[in-house]
């Protein structure tokens, strides 16, 4: 979670309180808060951390870095199934029903 | 050669090597303080491909890692207790307490969720008004603004069944307490990008004045890290200890002053225990009394934890850079991603996680890493 990963903002909800957008994280669409970068447009790339977007990047660094976290398996940890991934390391089976309280809030 | 042919640009990883390799005249030891770099610059061995003078020692820069036992052992407690939803993000999960972890709480009937942002948490606050939504608040200055926004959220909504567990750290006192241990061999560092692209870079020049060392603010590319490498070593030859920032597509001098304020208005400075490290004074953020109401350590008593640390963990030596991982008698051993004595190991940002994935289980001996340096090195 420490990592900041880049992506595209691909809409942004004017409306929504605090602002928000949907960005797109080399083919995984999130929405994140864009309270900091309030006056980011469509198009641009953004650093985004736990939900927020933290500054801007330019395209072709943004390009780079999703590449190399994809490599690192750091998209699978940021935007995969946590339960899964705990259940494997732990060499256990994932926690019953986790699917009806764990993921619906990702 | 196997390494560098994974850069996205082995040409120019291969120019910055040969520089860093030209300018090095003596040794240096440089900490890289983000536990993202370690695990870049472990996956594609830049420690091995790095002329002997220079050693990269790793940082405290990973916020599972760092986060004390007994804030964790207060997690599985509050996570535990009937009517509460505990929410955390997902590399918390099997982070080791004095006796379980978040896992094993869940499994055990605990209503443990995982969100990938503290707005979810708030979300979850505002759906189930009858149930206490408790945000596990753990990171760095990258994690601040989101968890300050979420507690800003909720009191303007008026939403009284959400707190924050709050376990936040600062870089810059972390720096100043590595400086000031006796057995310090830092004298430079690569300090964390996106710690800086909210921050700035505005506490660190007093700090590399005062101890004398270089501070270069670097990305998490290899590219990057070779380039922040590569300063922070020409500063050292001539003698220079200044600050300089090697990532600046993503970080200006005044960070991010949206985020910045929203940090002031909801945190004060307070002091922290750093697991394995102890307590560093004003290296940490607390809710100020006008939010002391969404603090789950005031509305739950979590008073009567009893901690205990494994004795073979030696994670806090790790942390500071005093010892590899590989140094440590449990690594690889009694210690394994598997059964993890430390959050070092399970964490995806510690250490001795990248350490273990990576491979290097069987730490050759220093003369058999200059001449394991020596046989890999793609340009000598």
């Amino acid at each position: 979670m420490c990592l900041a990963v880049p992506g595209k903002v691909v809409a942004i909800d004017a409306s929504a309180d605090p602002l928000s957008g949907l960005i797109d994280f080399g083919g995984v669409r999130k929405q994140a808060c864009l309270e900091y970068v309030p006056d980011v447009r469509v198009g641009e790339y953004v650093i985004v951390h736990v939900g927020f977007a933290l500054q801007r990047l330019d395209e072709e660094s943004a390009l780079a870095s999703l590449k190399l976290f994809e490599e690192l398996g750091l998209l699978e940890e940021e935007f995969g199934d946590a339960w899964e991934q705990a259940a494997k390391e732990a060499g256990t089976a994932a926690v019953a029903e986790h699917q009806d309280s764990g993921s619906d809030a990702r | 050669m196997k390494y560098i042919d994974e850069f996205n640009d082995p040409d120019l990883a291969r120019r910055l090597l040969d520089e860093i390799r030209a300018t090095a005249t003596r040794p240096w030891a440089l900490m890289e303080v983000c536990g993202g770099q370690t695990h870049s610059i472990i996956r594609h061995g830049i420690d091995q491909l790095l002329p002997e003078q220079v050693e990269l020692i790793h940082g405290p820069g990973c916020p599972v890692c760092v986060t004390p036992l007994e804030i964790i052992d207060k997690a599985l407690e509050i996570a535990s207790r009937p009517g509460v939803i505990f929410c955390s993000f997902g590399d918390m999960l099997r982070v080791p307490g004095t006796d379980r972890d978040l896992f094993r709480v869940k499994g055990e009937g605990g209503d443990v969720r995982v969100v990938y942002s503290p707005l979810d948490a708030l979300e979850l606050a505002r759906s189930n008004p009858d149930r206490e939504v408790v945000f596990f608040a753990i990171g760095f200055e990258t994690t601040a603004p989101a968890n300050a926004m979420a507690v800003h959220q909720a009191r303007r909504l008026g939403l009284a069944n959400f707190s924050l567990l709050v376990s936040h750290v600062r870089v810059p006192p972390a720096i100043e307490a590595i400086m000031s241990a006796p057995a310090c061999r830092v004298q430079g560092f690569l300090a964390a990008g996106h710690v800086c692209s909210v921050m700035g870079t505005a506490e660190y020049p007093e700090l590399a004045e005062r101890f004398g060392v270089p501070l270069v603010v670097t990305g998490f590319e290899p590219l990057d890290i070779l380039e922040g490498i590569r300063r922070a070593v020409r500063q050292l030859e001539s003698g220079e200890h200044r600050v300089e920032n090697a990532y600046a597509r993503a970080v200006r001098e005044d960070g991010n002053p949206a985020a910045v304020r929203m940090i002031e208005e909801v945190f004060e400075v307070t002091d922290r225990s750093w697991r394995g490290i102890g307590r560093i004074p004003s290296s940490g953020w607390r809710l100020t009394d006008a939010f002391r109401a969404f603090d789950a350590e005031h509305r739950f008593d979590v008073t009567r934890i009893r901690t205990e640390e494994p004795a073979e963990c030696r994670s806090g030596d790790v942390l500071q850079g005093l010892i590899k991982p590989t140094e440590c008698s449990a690594f690889g051993t009694t210690c394994t991603p598997r059964t993890p004595l430390g959050a070092t190991m399970v964490s995806s940002e510690g250490a001795c996680a990248a350490y273990y994935l990576y491979r290097r289980m069987n730490a050759p001996t220093p003369q058999a890493t200059r001449a394991a340096r020596e046989e890999m090195n793609p340009v000598a």
